[in-house]
């Protein structure tokens, strides 16, 4: 990282930098310019001792209309810019990842939609937008990431809206932007960009799980254990030792337990049902990806009957 | 023999001139003056012993920035020092600054009148301020407070248990002292002027402090009406701020902001009409677009009531509104540019010598570009969003507060310390002092702004460490920022003692406190009504200077 430029990890970044450097070389042409001008002006008419110049008195409503009208021109073309970069803050695309932040003395609480929670930090994926629905528990918080130029209030008694698309991957700070109080500067953390695929690795309990870990923490994470939890009057069968029986089908035609039926079983549950029970299991295509289920299968390979 | 001894008349140019300052040396002709004079000279002293307490609660602070984590302070303490700079330097040093000390010794004088319009008000306004004064020590005595000077709700009203009930009545009885002062001057700029002296004659410095006059009075009000809620809040526990008890916090912004953004305004016009003179004075040439100074001072004023939703863009107010505070901040804008061309215009055609007034002149106008323009970046919404709340802002408000208005008030000082104490100070001290603020100022501010972009928040007791290297830099220039401040305090006191008589005119300079009145002036200004017959700065070029 430079310097003195930070680094661009949003969308939104771009955008805001154009008219930061406008205006850095706007001030910087427009200071240097009048201290150029008084100094030029203060020593090709310094005082001489002895040669005075007369005053003659100045006037000209030209140049005073001039740089009136000119700077507010110039004042209401950057008006007009950077009230419709403003305009895109609040206009929060289509789609996208909701996850819900919590503020409170000091420390930032974070959830994801699937439960997952974390705290002081936000994994997110990239090329996604993400939304965030903010509260705080106490008193005024704000919820500031310099890398995706995004910061927003966090108020006690009301909701805010924040929304990004993250453009790079990588850790960036996350930073309280509102004193409140003792630990204001120490209510910090990271913000973590990841690929699609390392954040749904990352959301299931990380990579570094065995298959079979990562398939028994999606079992409980998805839900599946409230049905399939072995009791007598479950309405669906109980898995322990499933793997590798014949099992008779509602209509009756009968089915090998393989691989093949369990992922059949959790994309399209009501295609072969096992007999006494009813079509109730809900289909998990679409939020589970491949690996997902090559987890859940080998999870359920390994249990064995009680 | 008897000799009888004729009484001595001292022959005329030995005759001591009794000025206001030793026409009574009791204590209470002090405590109790009705003189203009004497309350300006009574204020110099207290704001200054306030700005070195809150300089060096800066001095502190700054000093634990030098490293990424707390080595010197708990971060209470950290926080009640930050709290207690802005508090201190805001309520009792610049708000009170020009107008109390420069506006009441020369207001009168410069509309050719003995006084204000009303001394005993006056004398009052100095005693109030005094009582808010050890309010503060109190709050100071009794821990401190931490709330920053912002006061936000709900921390200040249900969270803090620092003494924020006493720094609230301090800065709520110091608003009061405010107030009078602009009643008084705005009453003796409508009533007093002398035979001959139209508005359009007066000089700009007058123009400045009614402009400033009326900001204090309609705009105090209303953050003593805030103040005063936030200790209700706190005594009784009804809820006006608090959500948790049907508040909303968003309210105390709203009605904070609206005096404390006028309020800035109170502290940069009277630095403006101090420049507008020193200019005029220092080059011997009118002022290029006297009306246009005059109108922009008032339309500032005014304008300036309806920009306060700046400071909250993304605290939770509707795009709509943030969309027309946005809009009137960049139009207030354009009179201080307007300003800043006619200053520079000024120099042409003039006799520009470089004492150190004219130094501290320059020096304002080069900050005050950067600071003023600074502003733009942060009334752009768009822009507003990362900048918010980093210290971008600390910036940019120190370059307008620090780099413009504390420059325009020793710009002033120096340029009236002839006419105020009968004294020259030292000019090779002086222009020694007024470029090392320049350069300690730049060094301490100017990487604040770098640091603000990258993302450093502000009220942070420990940073990241890949931003150490600024703030040191930031923290040495502090150390020669305040090493500057002091060495100027301590020539201009010693000057009392030994510095050289002062004469009537020493920079050959037009006005009544010039052409009439003597170094120092007498206790009634004048022997007799001045009648004025000629323009303001009405410099032919050929004016004596007699330093």
């Amino acid at each position: 990282m430079d310097f003195f430029i930070p680094e661009q990890a949003s969308t939104f970044a771009p955008r805001v930098d154009l008219i930061f450097y406008f205006l850095t070389v706007l001030t910087t042409v427009i200071t240097a310019g009048i201290f150029i001008a008084l100094i030029v002006i203060a020593i090709k008419f310094r005082r001489i001792e002895g040669k005075e110049r007369i005053s003659k008195p100045l006037h000209s409503l030209t140049l005073e209309l001039t740089w009136t009208i000119i700077p507010t021109i110039v004042c209401m073309g950057i008006f007009a810019w950077a009230t419709w970069l403003f305009a895109e803050y609040l206009n929060e695309p289509e789609g996208g990842l909701e996850i819900d932040v919590v503020g409170k003395q000091w420390m930032w609480k974070i959830q994801h939609p699937n439960g997952v929670r974390e705290v002081n930090s936000l994994h997110v994926p990239i090329g996604r937008p993400i939304k965030l629905t903010m509260a705080s528990q106490d008193v005024l918080h704000d919820f500031y990431i310099p890398a995706f130029r995004v910061k927003q209030d966090v108020i006690p008694g009301r909701f805010t809206r924040l929304w990004f698309e993250p453009t790079k991957t990588g850790t960036f700070h996350l930073f309280c932007a509102e004193y409140c109080g003792t630990e204001h500067s120490k209510m910090i953390g990271t913000v973590t960009v990841m690929t699609e695929a390392d954040y749904a690795e990352w959301l299931i309990g990380g990579p570094k799980k065995s298959p079979i870990e990562a398939g028994e923490a999606l079992f409980t994470q998805r839900g599946c254990v409230s049905c399939h939890n072995g009791n007598s009057d479950a309405r669906c069968p109980d898995l322990a030792g499933v793997f590798g029986e014949t099992v008779l089908l509602k209509g009756g035609a009968e089915a090998i337990r393989d691989e093949e039926y369990l992922r059949e079983s959790i994309m399209e549950p009501g295609k072969r049902v096992v007999d006494g029970y009813n079509p109730l299991m809900p289909s998990f295509q679409n939020q589970l990806t491949d690996e997902d289920v090559l987890n859940l299968v080998a999870y359920i390979k390994s249990l064995e009957k009680e | 023999m008897a000799v009888v001894a004729e009484e001595y008349t001292p022959p005329e140019e030995e005759k001591r001139h009794i000025h206001y300052l030793i026409n009574d040396y009791s204590i209470k002709s002090w405590i109790l003056t009705q003189d203009h004079k004497r309350i300006a000279i009574m204020y110099l002293a207290t704001i200054t012993v306030f700005f070195l307490l809150g300089g060096l609660f800066a001095m502190l602070f700054r000093m634990e920035l030098m490293t990424p984590n707390a080595e010197l302070f708990q971060p209470d303490v950290y926080n009640k020092l930050f709290t207690l700079h802005g508090v201190l330097m805001i309520f009792f040093f610049l708000v009170p600054s020009i107008p109390a000390t420069l506006g009441n010794f020369l207001l009168p004088i410069m509309v050719g009148a003995k006084d204000l319009a009303f001394p005993k008000i006056n004398l009052a306004s100095y005693w109030i301020f005094v009582l808010a004064g050890f309010l503060a020590l109190a709050a100071l005595g009794g821990g401190g407070v931490d709330t920053g000077w912002t006061f936000y709700t709900p921390l200040s009203t249900d969270f803090a248990n620092t003494q924020v009930f006493f720094a609230a009545m301090a800065a709520f009885v110091a608003g009061f002292a405010s107030i009078l002062t602009g009643l008084n001057f705005i009453a003796t700029v409508h009533k007093m002027r002398a035979p001959g002296l139209t508005w359009f004659r007066l000089p700009l410095f007058v123009w400045a402090n009614y402009a400033t006059g009326i900001i204090m009075m309609l705009g105090t009000p209303v953050i003593a009406i805030t103040i005063f809620l936030v200790a209700f809040e706190r005594a009784t526990g009804i809820g006006i701020f608090d959500p948790a008890m049907g508040g909303d916090p968003v309210l105390f912004q709203h009605m904070f902001w609206f005096y404390s953004h006028p309020a800035v305004y109170i502290m940069i016009l009277p630095g403006f009409g101090v420049i507008s003179d020193v200019i005029a004075c220092f080059s011997k040439n009118r002022i290029f677009g006297y009306e246009f100074i005059a109108f922009s001072s008032m339309a500032i004023a005014i304008l300036g009531f309806f920009v306060w939703g700046h400071h909250m863009f993304v605290a939770g107010q509707s795009f709509y509104t943030g969309l027309v505070f946005s809009f009137i901040t960049f139009f207030v804008a354009v009179p201080s540019a307007i300003k800043i061309f006619n200053w520079t215009a000024t120099l042409y055609g003039g006799n520009v010598s470089f004492e150190t007034p004219m130094l501290y002149a320059i020096g304002f106008i080069g900050l005050f570009c950067v600071g003023g323009l600074t502003g733009l970046f942060l009334s752009s919404m768009g822009l507003d969003v990362p900048l918010h709340d980093t210290y971008f802002v600390v910036a940019h408000f120190h370059y307008v507060m620090v780099g413009g208005m504390v420059m325009a008030f020793m710009c002033g000082v120096h340029f009236w310390w002839p006419k105020m104490t009968g004294r020259m100070y030292p000019e090779l001290l002086g222009k020694f002092s007024a470029v090392m603020i320049f350069a300690g100022f730049n060094l301490t501010f100017f990487p604040q702004f770098i640091l603000g972009w990258l993302g450093m928040p502000r009220r942070y007791h420990v940073y990241p460490e890949e931003w150490q290297v600024l703030n040191v830099m930031s923290s040495a220039g502090a150390s020669l920022l305040g090493f500057s401040f002091l060495l100027a305090i301590v020539y201009l006191i010693g000057s009392l003692f030994w510095g050289k008589k002062a004469p009537q005119n020493p920079w050959g300079a037009k006005g009544l406190e010039w052409e009439v009145c003597l170094s120092p002036p007498d206790p009634h200004n004048f022997h007799e009504v001045p009648i004025v017959t000629e323009e303001a700065y009405a410099y032919t070029g050929k004016e004596k200077m007699d330093v």
